[in-house]
């Protein structure tokens, strides 16, 4: 089962991303209300974690597990990075939830977000089929 | 043990370990940090006809579905043993009351995010018609907080910085032009 490692991230990044807060509608608010840094905090120090373990990885020349390169993923297009974010910022406000999040909440026993990630399934599939017809 | 994870942590612990999540997905198999992805890939799977965009060998991103599976377990566990009282100051709290949040406590307010709360005109639209801006809005941008917030920012990518301030400016469009409106909704 070469793919049970990811089950045991997800575990340390399921604890971690509950600890954080961060899948609080109460905090979401808060933060777009600037009333508290505290998610700010979390994001900026998750990022510079980021920032270094990946120059760090890049410097040391370090390989994975199965002693291969290491490989960053290629550059994206720019198209629909921006509308596509302010459409999905808009979702993030109402539930206060991400698809992690989401996935977070239902282990923390809001099981009614079984419906919020289904409609994500169903916008999913929706932009699927506008996908051509977009800016 | 449990007492010490199951208090409150600090954002710099809490980000600073959440940030490691990274290089850990590298060093384990090349691979990036993209919750949305499964959305994609649980399209993929599910969809009988050939439509494009869902037209890709999904079982080699099953390792993306093994971490789902793996953050609800974390998830489950953070609830069930480390579980600490997750709370906002009091301006914020003061302000959602005065917006028409009944029920302030835990993760969200249980007078929205409930099956009785579905039932209302406020819970369809914050849940049903929030989920579905999340989900076409992330495949539209590439990418969620998670993908473009945590893993694209930590390469400098230009384009994660982009769909970013997009988040950002859609969340605020919301919470202060548009919610106000939806949480006065009393049925």
């Amino acid at each position: 089962m070469k793919n049970l490692k990811f089950f045991f991230i997800g575990l340390y990044f399921g604890i971690v991303l509950t600890k954080t807060e961060m899948i609080s509608w109460f905090r979401i608010q808060e933060m777009l209300h600037f009333h508290s840094m505290h998610i700010y905090g979390v994001i900026g120090t998750a990022v510079l974690t980021g920032i270094v373990s990946v120059f760090i990885i890049s410097a040391a020349d370090l390989k994975t597990w199965n002693k291969e390169k290491i490989r960053f993923p290629d550059k994206q297009s720019y198209k629909g990075l921006f509308p596509g974010g302010v459409i999905f910022g808009l979702g993030w406000s109402l539930t206060g939830a991400d698809p992690a999040a989401m996935v977070a909440l239902l282990g923390n026993g809001i099981w009614v977000m079984l419906v919020g990630l289904f409609s994500a399934i169903v916008g999913t599939f929706v932009y699927s089929t506008l996908r051509n017809k977009l800016p | 043990m449990i007492e010490f994870i199951a208090q409150p942590w600090p954002w710099y612990v809490s980000g600073f370990l959440l940030g490691l999540t990274i290089p850990l997905l590298l060093l384990a198999g090349n691979k990036q940090l993209s919750i949305s992805s499964n959305l994609r890939h649980i399209c993929a799977m599910l969809m009988p006809a050939k439509i494009s965009y869902f037209d890709y060998n999904w079982k080699k991103e099953s390792w993306n579905l093994f971490l789902l599976a793996g953050t609800f377990a974390g998830a489950w566990c953070a609830h069930v043993y480390f579980r600490s009282i997750i709370g906002v100051g009091p301006a914020t709290y003061k302000q959602l009351q005065r917006l028409g949040v009944k029920n302030i406590n835990g993760l969200a307010p249980s007078d929205i995010f409930s099956w009785q709360g579905l039932y209302t005109l406020r819970g369809f639209i914050m849940i049903v018609v929030g989920g579905f801006l999340i989900g076409f809005g992330i495949r539209y941008a590439k990418g969620c907080t998670s993908s473009h917030g945590l893993a694209g920012l930590s390469l400098l990518r230009l384009e994660s910085l982009i769909a970013v301030a997009g988040f950002f400016t859609g969340g605020l469009i919301m919470t202060h032009l548009i919610l106000p409106y939806i949480l006065a909704i009393e049925y």
